[in-house]
């Protein structure tokens, strides 16, 4: 279940951190989870806060780092109230000390570019920090692995894990895109109306991607619910801050929609279930309704990419069984998709969807994905193979399958979806032997 | 305020056709984009057209040895460089705002570093 998060109301410039009456002692194991909890939940409102009054993004990290020390070292006497905004008040006093001590030094460092303007509250600094993350003069690199550690407050070895990176590499990417951050004169601002779609857009993908590689992460159990965990988050934040617009709506929706299915995707001996085959009485109704309902709402604001995906996820997670989707309406999906996002993976989905409307050509479908193998961007993508496999088993042509799941075997760097694909093939194999 | 180097990359077959009507052409262009960058409250600190790369000459520092001379360009490329800005704008927003006026087919935007005597080496 996703937590409430703390009320962050009361963080206002001023209110000294020790102005909170200690209420109780609190024992050690109690501390360590409040803080843990405290540091998923604010990393990212604390920094941004900090962010608004040192214009630096390290010195920002350092002195947020330091609130969190505090914070372990001062709650054991008590645990304040609100730990976000004691957090927060904490972080931008020890950024005051510094900025004061360095005066002479910083006057010469670059800083962050900041619109002039009266103080805000406290989620448009998140938003700023956001877009300043996803700014379109950083390279996608660059603003996934700046998002994970600043948004989402990742250590550099997490980062390094989720990006499927060497810890070093890691590191780079994320001083080299900090450095241009301020080298550039990147600004710290929510961009204005007439460019906030396009803008919007990338830190919408930022958030997927965050989730996706959480999804089918290669790394260990641990690091990819957390993962998936605050990308729902990031989205849910989104809109609260944006709630005008479609699109974040629609992400949300439609990572709600898959974690609902996220117990159902494994079974009990650890294997990948599809969603062909997966027991839909433990899916989580109360995530799936929340989905739905958010998909639904986003649709009626329009057709955006993210609103058709959820469409699709919303009509497979509605549909009473796999075989009674309504997959001429998903191909439907698809084919409004690939107007506003012709990719080859939106084509392959369509080509996998047609295959299921019931009498489909299948011969027609196989030269689809036949003309889809020679697309560069999908040389490694194992999901075509495994798509060939399938429906060339269904045309009866076993030798072309067994090939096909080779290839998919080959190329796919998950465990789960290896032996998945493996068993397929032992099947088919079993079938031709006694046929 | 920050300065940034607007460096205009072009193919050069607008020299091969330049004829009095296309180069007047060109120059109203860039006379509109100065009107722009102004009206925007940003600054043109400097900037001039380049002759083709085909008059161009390249020094080469050698290590131990005498600095050597070639023709052409440093790189050649299908784009070459065919002039430049120096602009003072607000933000790389701004700047890149007024990159997207440029007459020109590729704009590439370089923040100027700062060498004053009191600055930091660059981080």
């Amino acid at each position: 279940m996703p937590r409430r998060r703390p009320d962050m109301s009361s963080d206002q410039p001023g209110a000294p951190a020790d102005s909170c009456p200690p209420e109780h002692p609190a024992a050690a194991v109690e501390v360590a989870r409040v803080v843990e909890q405290a540091h998923r939940e604010s990393w990212s409102t604390v920094l941004a806060s900090v962010v608004r009054l040192t214009r630096d993004l390290d010195l920002a990290e350092d002195c947020t780092q330091d609130a969190f020390v505090q914070a372990l070292r001062t709650w054991p006497d008590g645990i304040p109230a609100n730990p976000g905004g004691w957090l927060s008040t904490v972080a931008r006093r020890v950024a005051l000390d510094r900025l004061r001590r360095e005066t002479t030094l910083r006057r010469k460092l670059p800083l962050l570019v900041e619109e002039s303007g009266a103080e805000e509250e406290q989620p448009t600094d998140l938003l700023r920090l956001v877009f300043t993350c996803c700014h379109p003069a950083l390279a996608r690199d660059s603003q996934v692995a700046l998002t994970l550690r600043l948004i989402c407050g990742l250590t550099t070895r997490e980062v390094a894990a989720v990006l499927l990176v060497s810890e070093p590499t890691a590191a780079a990417r994320i001083t080299r895109a900090k450095k241009k951050i301020a080298a550039a004169g990147i600004p710290y601002r929510i961009p204005a109306d007439q460019e906030l779609a396009a803008r919007l857009d990338a830190v919408l993908t930022v958030v997927h991607l965050a989730y996706t590689a959480g999804h089918v992460a290669a790394g260990t159990e641990l690091t990819r619910t957390d993962l998936t965990g605050r990308a729902v988050q990031l989205a849910r934040m989104l809109v609260r801050l944006m709630p005008r617009e479609a699109e974040p709506q629609a992400l949300l929706g439609l990572l709600l929609m898959t974690e609902a299915r996220g117990d159902a995707r494994v079974s009990a001996d650890g294997e990948l279930v599809l969603l062909a085959d997966q027991d839909r009485s433990r899916w989580d109704s109360a995530l799936l309704a929340e989905g739905v309902s958010r998909a639904t709402l986003a649709l009626e604001h329009g057709q955006g990419r993210f609103a058709l995906q959820a469409a699709v996820a919303g009509l497979h997670m509605t549909a009473p069984s796999w075989e009674k989707t309504n997959w001429v309406q998903v191909v439907r999906m698809y084919d409004a998709m690939l107007i506003s996002w012709p990719t080859p993976i939106v084509a392959l989905n369509r080509a996998a969807a047609h295959s299921l409307v019931p009498g489909a050509d299948l011969v027609a479908v196989l030269e689809e994905l036949d003309a889809l193998t020679k697309e560069t961007a999908l040389t490694s993508y194992a999901y075509l193979p495994a798509t060939r496999a399938d429906v060339l088993t269904r045309l009866s042509r076993h030798a072309q399958a067994a090939e096909a799941y080779e290839q998919a075997i080959a190329l796919t760097a998950n465990e789960t979806e290896r032996r998945f694909l493996s068993n397929r093939l032992a099947e088919l194999q079993a079938r031709g032997a006694q046929s | 305020m920050a300065q940034y180097l607007f460096l205009l990359y072009d193919t050069e077959d607008w020299y091969d056709n330049l004829t009095a009507e296309s180069f007047e052409a060109a120059m109203k262009l860039h006379g509109e984009f100065s009107a722009a960058v102004e009206k925007a409250g940003a600054r043109i600190l400097g900037g001039e057209a380049l002759e083709r790369t085909t008059t161009a000459s390249t020094v080469r520092q050698r290590e131990g040895a005498e600095p050597m001379v070639t023709d052409g360009p440093f790189i050649e490329t299908k784009e070459a460089l065919g002039g430049y800005y120096v602009i003072d704008a607000r933000d790389l927003d701004q700047a890149l705002e007024l990159a997207k006026l440029c007459p020109s087919a590729n704009v590439e935007v370089r923040p100027v570093m700062d060498t004053s005597s009191d600055a930091t080496p660059p981080a």
